[in-house]
């Protein structure tokens, strides 16, 4: 019987197998689904920052559109005395999920400043989550505005939300570090207890014959691994927190690279959105069957065995490689 | 138990204790009544329990004659039962009220007592409606100020309860129903006292049930019905002693003692003022201010008018009176007094001559009418009123208030008399309805009557327009009550909210020297000066006005608050008038903000905290120069080409110096002319669109869909241009049919309400720069006078003849002159455009009947009206009956139509050989259905009038009044889905089963929007309206299922965002069919709670989901052989969700009850593909054939 159980920032998991913060997680329905297909531990969709303040605008603002203008329509609503935003529901979220769940439930913010909004880590926490993802997802436009200063605010908000919280706490990033190193070991200074890398933009794209801006998901691919097993095997020993692979991994294979880079879990959300949800049951037993058939006994066996620090070529995974990939290329 | 003071309007005062002290509350909205119920619905739904532990079922109906039939049902059955409503809605419970009355049923009506429509519709207050239901039967009550109304409304209850005389209690619409002034809150406790629960009991006692089975409601024959009538005379004989024991029950447990009729003033007074209402409070006020300067005067307060008590009325009456003036605020044309009046005079001669009256002589009585519509009422009114009262023959039926220089009857008085105490701070602040003056006033009040001993009274005027319109609050505090229901005409704190007005209006003038002047100003302390009309510069330095300024939409947009400057300038208010101690004040204010935002989420608490801090370090106090300097002085808002009415009479009222106008000036009979919004330039918006003509694919979208008609279209010969200003722009004409032609589009930038959804609509991006179209948002001061002169020149250019256009296409729609323009209707309004096109398409032949409702105030509120006419002079027509009557209004239109042009046949072939043969073919034989067919028929009947010139029969001159009904006339029934689902639907249903050739216009905004969104039965399933707070559980009624299943009514449904070449089509299509047609037209609408630019996406959206199905049903089809539904939207291709969550009306439930909010979604989408298969069904249906039988 192989073993696949891992650790991940302290959360004892049956399998290195997460789902990937998603909208497929805001009906309870899929969890459930999701636990049974065999996942280790479910990141919930991301609560964010200027989703509670847009709907607290929006709100306000259509509530109290054209009152008090005239004489015979004052107002255009009733009086509602109380509102229940998207935060709110999240937390009832968490509550009512976290009832009938065996697996560990991670809770995700994604937000960029460290206002008023970060106050939910700590209703999350109550609510029963088992930890934290803060998803820092930052798009610099201020041309004033250097990296020193982002990495610090980064530094801030993750210490702001640490304070508030108990439960171990996971740092979402992009790859768009001048030095991703040192940003991670900053941050593990500021209390992370775990990497996720990376976070996958929606990247916007051009609709050229109606001159429009398009925003649609693309999905990721197994191709997307490769820059997550790069980082992951260059940190792999030198910072304490955990790392969790997240983009690109999509079968079994894509699992097994994964611990081989060293992280300690991957997680799945595109391969999901593609296959349905019972795909879980498919990846472990890719994983299972490929351990078994190189004789491996645990996941556990696997963790960092491709890391840069276990193997002899140090330049594997550095930039001087480059130039010989692109050599091979041709 | 110490009574909390609170400070509440007077609606709100009545429904708490109505809301207490009953069971069933049935009720239909209309204005000023309607936030009773609105209270009375929240309450029901937050569980609030009545004295009897248990929450009251609040019910709405279809109509106020059902919400009375509910009443009366309810009171049958025991249930302790009310209602709340005024004016037409009263006149409607009116064969309820005699039969409630005649049972001898304990009930109470609230009624904000308002004008009947008459000559006009007012919303406004009096107490015409009173009147008319004085011989109901119902006892009834009048309250004079907002405590009273709380007291009153218990004091009726317990009094029906006892009495067993249903009663009517009512106060003045607008001036107490809306007042929010400091009252001392009744305590559940003192409502319990008052209620004898025995009562109670008896009148359960007394209802239908078949366990002890009754019969009531019988029929009567001569021999018996009058007796019976008689029996009911001890209960009204006894009633005014039982209100008096319940007054005085009331003074003993509350400390306020009321009287059925209080006297007030000098106990040797010589003369007395008789009155009921909020009048009655300024009369007491200027009673006392006369009797201190040594007058012996005093007033007669009527507060139970109904049964009329002679023997209280007498007792009260000081002995020395000589003279008395009743004061009605009612009209009975016709009559020899007003009924108030009557009743006095009858009472004072009978009770002189059976010596009950202990005066020496027979007083002198005279009658007079004041506050007609909410006309104010003032101390130097009532001055003069007691002045008339010295002379040896004073005017008897006067009016006052207002210049009667027609039958003379109004009495003169002095502006300048005041009698206001001096440690009364006046406020009065003029803001713009979007940036929040008003709500921020309310708070202001309450601070103020909660946190300090002060008293606090707050009124609010405001606009007839829906967009960029003006509001006054009038806010008076001080040490001592307040009993001066008027508005402030002398202040000692004036506040501009919006700089634009001050070149307006002359607010200043009601300023009083050393007072405060704050005015919100886009230019710095050091600027602002030189940027102030020269009136008002004069008025601040004359008046040494310390003035202070403040740029307060630059914090809120930084900020973040957009337009709402409220908590911006409120602040300052405190920190200016010293009403409380500044740090104190912004304590409070914080606390209010608080309680008013809390709810809606941290952020936006944060940016109104913001605001408060930010306000005081922004505020300048500005060095007043010693001489006025300004190059400019205020505008006049009339040009000078206006016609004469207009700029002598119009122009006053847009200056808000209608009051000022002689009864001379007005028509005799409500007529007034058409077309005149087009002289009143609001420039109310910032932004206004500009056409690019290179970018320009001439679809006309733009023009289509614009809800003001701002922007047009034409297309002329290259030689018009000959005059054109330099900066006219114009394009090459890409019609096929004008080739040779140039084309404009061009909008009247003074007319523009700033929507944007020409921009939006617009389908042409420039290429150069994709953020650009062929129309663009520009900001107006720099361009406004070039485009003004476009636009006249514009103006000038004659539209092309209608012949040549294709009217089935949007793009050559663009080209047909709109016959409705520049409306009162909100800014990006969904249901101008289907309007607009109506008159585009038809306007030079159609009468219109239109329901009560948002379209007939933008459509017919004075001061301006938008429908107009075209070169020849011929234009819409347009008439308002009621609400609930539009769709038989119309039919009688039609009947009337066809009953002259037939008998204008019979007169024809009467006189045919006088007209000759060819002209009677021709006149009797013409083809209508089209265009060229309509103008040859005007030809002919222009022959004939020649004709008829010379023929000198009375049936030649017959003939010729009637020769207009010869050339086809389009009748064009408009409503909402207030009128056509709810109110009017036994009207509209009538017509359906007739037939007759009239066209209904249904804008469904899916609630009632002219009264602030209350549910009707068109509003669906989960969405979010007053009387349905927890979503409305059942779902919209198919309107056009029930018309189409007559077959024989032409049924649309259409969206013109989603398609408006549909829209056009079935516009067309209705005004051909020779019969009933009805068309439902989306409209999107404030009430729904999204930014209205993006109403045609909405309404894409919407058809979609298959929410709203696109849909034609023309019988004439089957006729041919073919299936009459034509379905002209798909199958449902996204889910509902994707539509409903853009609109605050469903989120809100999402946000206050999402369970709710899931399962209504569910039920709402599996009713709309039920629906769908079901329109599939018939659609795809075979037609019956008559060969089948």
């Amino acid at each position: 019987m192989i073993d696949l159980s891992t650790s991940y920032m302290g959360l004892q998991l049956k399998n290195p197998l997460v789902a990937s913060s998603s909208y497929l997680w805001e009906d309870p329905k899929n969890i459930k689904k999701a636990e049974k297909a065999g996942v280790a531990a479910i990141v919930l969709h991301s609560l964010f920052e200027e989703q509670l303040e847009i709907e607290q605008e929006e709100l306000n603002r259509f509530l109290l559109q054209g009152t008090e203008s005239f004489a015979e329509s004052l107002t255009y609503f009733p009086e509602i005395k109380e509102f229940k935003f998207a935060p709110d529901e999240y937390i009832e979220l968490i509550k009512e999920v976290k009832e009938n769940l065996c697996i560990p439930l991670i809770g995700s913010l994604n937000g960029v400043t460290d206002g008023g909004w970060v106050k939910y880590a700590k209703k999350i926490e109550e609510a029963g989550a088992d930890a934290l993802e803060l998803n820092i997802y930052y798009i610099p436009t201020d041309l004033s505005l250097n990296s020193k200063k982002i990495e610090k605010n980064y530094y801030n908000l993750l210490k702001k939300v640490k304070q508030k919280i108990r439960i171990p706490l996971a740092v979402k990033l992009s790859p768009y570090f001048t030095s991703t190193p040192n940003v991670l070991k900053s941050l593990e200074k500021g209390g992370a207890d775990a990497f996720v890398i990376f976070n996958r933009f929606y990247q916007p794209d051009i609709d050229i014959d109606n001159l429009a801006i398009k925003s649609n998901l693309t999905l990721s691919d197994s191709e997307e691994l490769r820059l997550r097993l790069r980082w992951t095997a260059i940190m792999y020993g030198r910072i304490s927190p955990d790392v969790a692979i997240t983009g690109g991994v999509h079968t079994g294979y894509d699992v097994i690279k994964a611990m081989m880079a060293g992280a300690k879990v991957s997680m799945m959300t595109s391969a999901l959105l593609k296959n349905g949800i019972d795909h879980i049951g498919k990846v472990l037993s890719e994983t299972s069957e490929w351990l078994s058939k190189n004789e491996y006994n645990s996941i556990k066996s696997i963790q960092g065995l491709m890391s840069q620090r276990n193997i002899l070529d140090l330049s594997a995974y550095e930039r001087a490689n480059y130039m010989k990939i692109l050599g091979s290329y041709r | 138990m110490k009574r909390p003071m609170v400070t509440i309007d007077g609606n709100e005062a009545a429904a708490y204790t109505a809301y207490h002290v009953n069971e069933v509350i049935s009720i239909y909205p209309i204005t000023p009544s309607s936030t009773m119920g609105e209270l009375s619905d929240q309450w029901a739904s937050e569980g609030e329990p009545n004295i009897w532990g248990t929450v009251p079922n609040v019910t709405e109906m279809q109509s106020e004659g059902g919400a009375s039939g509910a009443i009366h049902g309810s009171l049958q059955r025991g249930a302790l039962t009310t209602t709340f409503t005024a004016s037409q809605g009263l006149l409607l419970m009116i064969p309820n009220m005699y039969k409630i009355a005649g049972e001898l049923t304990s009930t109470v009506f609230h009624v904000s007592a308002r004008s009947l429509a008459t000559h006009a519709l007012s919303i406004f207050g009096d107490h015409t409606d009173i009147m008319a239901v004085r011989s109901t039967g119902f006892a009834l009550l009048a309250s004079n100020s907002v405590q009273e109304v709380m007291d009153l409304s218990l004091i009726a209850q317990s009094s029906t309860l006892k009495s067993r005389v249903p009663f009517l209690h009512f106060f003045d619409g607008f001036r107490t129903s809306a007042e929010t002034s400091k009252v001392e809150r009744l305590t559940l406790e003192d409502l319990k006292q008052m209620i004898d629960e025995e009562l109670v009991r008896k009148h359960r006692a007394r209802a239908l049930s078949p366990d002890n089975p009754i019969i009531r409601g019988t029929s009567h024959n001569p021999d018996t019905y009058f007796q019976a009538r008689e029996k009911i005379n001890p209960y009204y004989d006894a009633c005014p002693d039982l209100v008096q024991e319940a007054m005085d029950k009331f003074a003993k447990i509350v400390g306020r003692q009321y009287k059925l009729f209080q006297y007030e003033g000098a106990s040797d007074a010589d003369r007395i003022i008789v009155i009921m209402g909020s009048g009655a409070e300024t009369v007491e006020e200027t009673v006392n201010h006369l009797n201190n300067a040594g007058e012996k005067v005093g007033i007669l307060k009527v507060r139970l008018f109904r049964p009329f008590s002679l023997k209280h009325f007498i007792s009260v009456l000081p002995p020395s009176v000589k003279r008395i003036a009743v004061l009605d605020r009612s009209k009975e044309p016709g009559a020899l007094g007003e009924p108030l009046y009557l009743d006095v005079v009858s009472a004072i001669s009978s009770a002189f001559s059976s010596g009950m009256l202990k005066t020496e002589k027979m007083p002198k009585i005279i009658g007079g009418i004041y506050g007609l519509s909410s006309k104010e009422f003032k101390p130097s009114m009532v001055k003069a009123i007691f002045e008339e009262l010295k002379k040896d023959n004073p005017k008897n039926r006067f009016t006052v208030g207002i210049n009667d220089d027609v039958t003379n009857k109004s009495l003169d008085y002095d502006p300048n008399f005041f009698v206001e105490p001096k440690n009364r701070t006046r406020a009065v602040f003029f803001g713009l309805g979007a940036d929040g003056t008003v709500s921020a006033n309310k708070s202001s009040i309450k601070i103020i009557g909660e946190e300090t001993t002060n008293y606090a009274q707050g009124y609010f005027y405001y606009d007839s327009k829906k967009a960029g319109s003006l509001t006054i609050s009038h806010l008076r505090f001080g040490p001592d009550p307040i009993k001066s229901p008027y508005l402030i005409d002398r202040a000692n704190f004036v506040a501009c909210h919006q700089y634009s007005f001050l070149n307006k209006y002359d607010m200043l003038g009601i300023a009083e020297n050393n007072s405060i002047f704050l005015l919100n100003s886009p230019y710095p302390k050091e600027q602002v000066w030189d940027h102030l009309p020269r009136t008002v510069q004069q008025e601040i330095i004359d008046k040494k006005i310390r003035f202070y300024t403040i740029d307060a939409y630059d914090i809120a947009k930084e900020i973040g608050l957009g337009v709402r400057i409220n908590t911006i300038m409120q602040t300052c208010f405190f920190a200016l008038s010293n009403v409380i101690p500044k740090d104190e004040a912004i304590k409070s204010i914080k606390k209010f903000t608080e309680k008013t935002y809390g709810r809606k989420g941290e952020k936006i608490l944060k940016m109104n905290y913001e605001a408060i801090d930010k306000a005081l370090d922004n505020l300048h106090e500005v060095k007043v120069p010693e001489k006025a300097s300004s190059s400019y002085d205020l505008k006049d808002p009339i040009p000078e080409e206006a016609p004469e009415y207009v700029r002598t009479a119009i122009s006053k009222m847009i200056s808000y110096k209608g009051d000022e106008l002689p009864v001379s000036v007005f028509p005799d009979d409500g007529t007034y002319p058409t077309g005149t919004t087009k002289w009143e330039k609001r420039n109310i918006s910032l932004e206004v669109p500009v056409w690019d003509p290179e970018i320009c694919i001439q679809c006309g979208r733009c023009a289509f869909v614009c809800p003001h008609a701002v922007i047009r279209a034409k297309v002329y010969p290259k030689n018009a241009l000959k005059n054109a200003p330099a900066s006219f722009k114009h394009a090459e004409s890409k019609f096929s049919q004008f080739k040779d032609y140039l084309y404009t589009v061009q909008a009247s930038p003074e007319d523009c309400t700033g929507c944007t959804l020409c921009y939006e609509t617009c389908p042409s991006k420039n290429k150069m720069d994709p953020k650009l179209k062929a129309i663009n948002m520009k900001f107006k001061d720099p361009i406004l006078e070039v485009e003004k002169e476009n636009w006249n020149f514009f103006e000038s250019l004659p539209y092309i003849e209608r012949g040549k256009l294709n009217v089935s296409t949007v793009k050559d729609i663009q080209l047909l002159e709109p016959l409705f323009e520049f409306s009162g209707a909100c800014a990006g309004c969904g249901q101008t455009p289907y309007v607009k096109l109506m008159t585009q398409l038809f306007g030079d032949r159609v009468v219109i009947a239109n329901a009560t409702g948002c379209s007939s105030i933008y459509g017919g509120n004075l001061p301006t009206t938008p429908y107009t006419k075209n070169k020849d002079g011929r234009g819409p027509t347009w008439s308002n009956s009621l609400f609930e009557d539009t769709a038989e209004f119309g039919l009688g239109m039609r009947l009337a139509l066809d009953k002259q042009k037939e008998y204008a046949m019979e007169l024809i072939e009467k006189l045919k050989n006088d007209l000759g043969k060819e002209l009677v073919f021709e006149l009797k034989n013409a083809n209508q259905d089209s265009e060229a067919g309509i103008n040859k028929q005007r030809e002919m009947v222009k022959l004939l009038k020649a004709k008829l010139k010379s023929i000198q029969s009375s049936e030649a001159k017959d003939l010729m009044s009637l020769a207009d009904s010869l050339v086809k006339k389009s009748v064009w029934i408009l409503g909402g889905d207030g009128w056509a689902y709810d109110i009017g639907y036994g009207g509209l249903d009538h017509i359906f089963a007739l037939g007759k050739n009239v066209n209904i216009l249904v804008l469904d905004t899916e609630v009632y929007s002219n009264t602030g969104g209350q549910m009707s039965k068109s509003t669906p399933l989960g969405a979010v309206a007053k009387f349905a707070m927890g979503g409305k559980s059942t779902p919209k009624k198919d309107l056009a299922m029930m018309a189409m299943s007559y077959g024989n009514v032409y049924v649309a449904k259409v969206a013109f965002g989603a398609n408006n070449a549909q829209t056009v089509k079935a516009f067309l299509e209705a005004e051909a069919y020779e019969g009933t047609s009805i068309i439902i037209a989306y409209a999107h609408c404030i009430n729904q709670g999204y930014d209205l630019k993006h109403g045609p996406e909405q309404q894409k959206l919407a058809v979609q989901s298959g929410y709203w199905p696109l849909l034609r049903y023309n019988p004439k089809l089957e006729l041919e052989g073919k299936n009459p539904l034509q379905l002209d939207s798909g199958k449902p291709s996204i889910p509902l969700e994707k539509f409903v969550y853009n609109e605050t009306r469903f989120k809100i439930l999402l946000r206050s009850k999402p369970e709710v909010a899931k399962t209504l979604l569910e039920e709402a989408q599996k009713n709309i593909l039920k629906r769908w298969n079901f329109y599939k069904y018939w659609s795809d249906m075979p037609v019956y054939r008559e060969e089948e039988r």
